[in-house]
């Protein structure tokens, strides 16, 4: 299962990869990060229905998390990317928006990993 | 019949007026007063009685006695010149009685003399008269002027003793009005320093919700990486209990990796606390070395974190163009950070005021660039430029935005002491300067400059 990562603070692809250090050399999961919306956008452009899941912070300069959620709604169908918004801010309003928006699913920072590993293995 | 009374008559009222005028004294006065009436009561005597051989002798002795006196009283002075013009005539009178009495046949012989005597005293009286009656017209005329003189003197002088009162009693409202003011300017000035702390205090609340973000992340990453090496230390054991050494070094150099990021974010949160501490703190006014691009880098972010804090769906393009070759200079940090600290405030305000206007493919940026100038511009070394693609600043305001208390925003959501606190401490703290350009629905960008 491909899984793309968006968010501004890179050190989170090291975390990523060292939390599912396991799993990645099982090669049950695949990580994919890009640390804009921008780039993200890119990304899925070049590489269509490769990510499966697409988890992405919401505060990041340039394009928001929302954005992004609400162009990849848009943009991409058949089946249309599973995603999730994570936010340091886990206040009422942005989930709502997110919710509308079209989320999958909203967890916020600091991000527990083992909740997260569940939710992957439910997808899966 | 003589001339004798009159003359006496004459002479005491003469006298008389001449003590009036020129040294007043009311005993001498009452004398010659009745000395006049004693002079009238002989005189009336002497035509109803005939007793003329007795009342010649009081004549000549009286005429004789005014002429001592004026010759003895210094009083008198003033009439000597009329007694020299008589005098002659009452000694030749008394001369010549006295020879009649004695030897009335000596008195024959010389009559003719004594007719010749008379006459040249008579006209001696006249000829000194005149004199005296000229001289006394002018010494009066010469009075007369001292006297308006010391008239006009007593008048400047009353005159002055008014204009000082006046004067005085202006003195003391004017230092009343002094003292007035004065109170009103310390009012001010504590009034001045009041604001000027609740516009810091305002600008801290700014940032808090920011720095609540800016160190939230690296607390994660301290928390989630810790979290993660104890999961490797228990993966390390098991590796070690197999015997997979390969396994273990590469564990352990993650590990190591993880230690180090932890270090990291640790160092990331302390730096923005202290940076929190030092804004709030009461400014030392010391200069120190500074690394500019680390400060507005800082401060870029904290304002930019602080206002989404506030407005979950504001969002911006922060881009940074940072001269890698600027070295340290002396600032005080705490106010230049409030400089840039307000100067984004306001590039986010305005951000979020064009953004409302909902135009197509608006991409609200703040930029910021530092840069050294080479060779250096007027004494000015660096040069630090904030730009933003808001609203811009209408021409008519331009020349206001550096004033105290001058503010486009709504009552309540700004002091209108940012830029005028700003353009304080970049020219008078450090000697810079500050201006700003601008093109209204554009853009405004500001532009610091410090000398080293």
């Amino acid at each position: 299962m491909k899984i793309l990562v968006v968010d501004d603070e890179t050190d989170m692809e090291t975390l990523f990869q060292q939390r599912f250090r396991r799993e990645i050399r099982e090669k049950v999961v695949e990580f994919v990060f890009a640390d804009s919306g921008e780039r993200a956008l890119y990304y899925l452009d070049q590489h269509n229905h490769e990510a499966v899941l697409i988890l992405s912070d919401i505060n990041m300069p340039g394009m928001s998390g929302l954005q992004l959620l609400q162009k990849i709604k848009q943009k991409f169908e058949n089946p249309p990317p599973i995603v999730m918004m994570i936010t340091a801010y886990g206040d009422a309003e942005n989930y709502s928006q997110a919710m509308k928006l079209g989320a999958d699913d909203f967890l916020t920072k600091p991000l527990d990993f083992n909740l997260l590993k569940e939710k992957l293995k439910a997808i899966q | 019949m003589s001339f004798e009374p009159f003359l006496a008559f004459f002479l005491i009222r003469y006298l008389r007026k001449s003590l009036k005028t020129f040294s007043p004294d009311p005993q001498w006065n009452r004398i010659l007063t009745i000395s006049m009436y004693c002079v009238v009561a002989l005189f009336i005597l002497d035509i109803i009685f005939h007793i003329e051989p007795v009342t010649i002798w009081i004549w000549h002795i009286s005429l004789l006695f005014i002429a001592w006196l004026t010759f003895n009283q210094p009083k008198f002075s003033n009439t000597r010149n009329v007694i020299y013009a008589v005098l002659p005539l009452v000694i030749l009178s008394t001369g010549t009685d006295l020879v009649k009495a004695i030897r009335i046949s000596l008195y024959n012989n010389l009559h003719t003399y004594f007719g010749f005597g008379f006459a040249v005293a008579i006209t001696w009286m006249f000829a000194m008269l005149i004199r005296s009656n000229k001289q006394q017209k002018a010494l009066e005329k010469e009075r007369k002027k001292t006297q308006e003189k010391e008239e006009r003197n007593k008048f400047i002088a009353a005159q002055k003793d008014q204009l000082e009162i006046l004067v005085a009693a202006r003195t003391a409202e004017l230092t009343k009005q002094k003292e007035e003011l004065q109170h009103a300017i310390a009012d001010l000035k504590a009034t001045q320093t009041q604001l000027i702390q609740s516009e810091k205090m305002a600008s801290l609340g700014e940032l808090t919700a920011g720095i609540a973000h800016e160190i939230q992340n690296p607390l994660n990453f301290v928390n989630n990486f810790s979290e993660v090496n104890t999961e490797l230390i228990e993966e390390l054991k098991t590796e070690i209990k197999a015997g997979n050494i390969e396994e273990v070094i590469l564990i352990a150099n993650d590990i190591k990796d993880n230690e180090q990021k932890i270090n990291h974010h640790g160092k990331r949160a302390d730096a923005i606390v202290k940076g929190m501490l030092q804004h709030s703190r009461t400014t030392t006014g010391q200069k120190e070395p500074t690394d500019i691009n680390a400060l507005v880098d800082e401060y870029l972010r904290l304002s930019y974190h602080g206002l989404r804090a506030k407005d979950k769906s504001f969002n911006a393009i922060m881009l940074t163009y940072f001269d890698e070759t600027l070295e340290k200079i002396n600032v005080i940090p705490q106010d230049l950070g409030r400089v840039v600290l307000n100067l984004f405030t306001n590039a986010f305000y305005s951000l979020k005021e064009k953004q409302l206007l909902d135009l197509e493919n608006y991409r609200p940026t703040v930029s910021v660039s530092t840069k050294v100038l080479k060779p250096a511009i007027k004494g000015m070394i660096v040069e630090i430029r904030i730009r933003d693609n808001g609203v811009g600043i209408p021409k008519e305001v331009l020349d206001k935005i550096f004033q105290p208390f001058f503010t486009t925003k709504p009552t309540g959501q700004g002091t209108g002491l940012g830029l005028s606190l700003s353009f304080d401490i970049i020219t008078k703290g450090h000697g810079g300067k500050m201006e700003v350009e601008t093109k209204e629905g554009e853009y405004a960008e500001f532009i610091i400059q410090l000398p080293k």
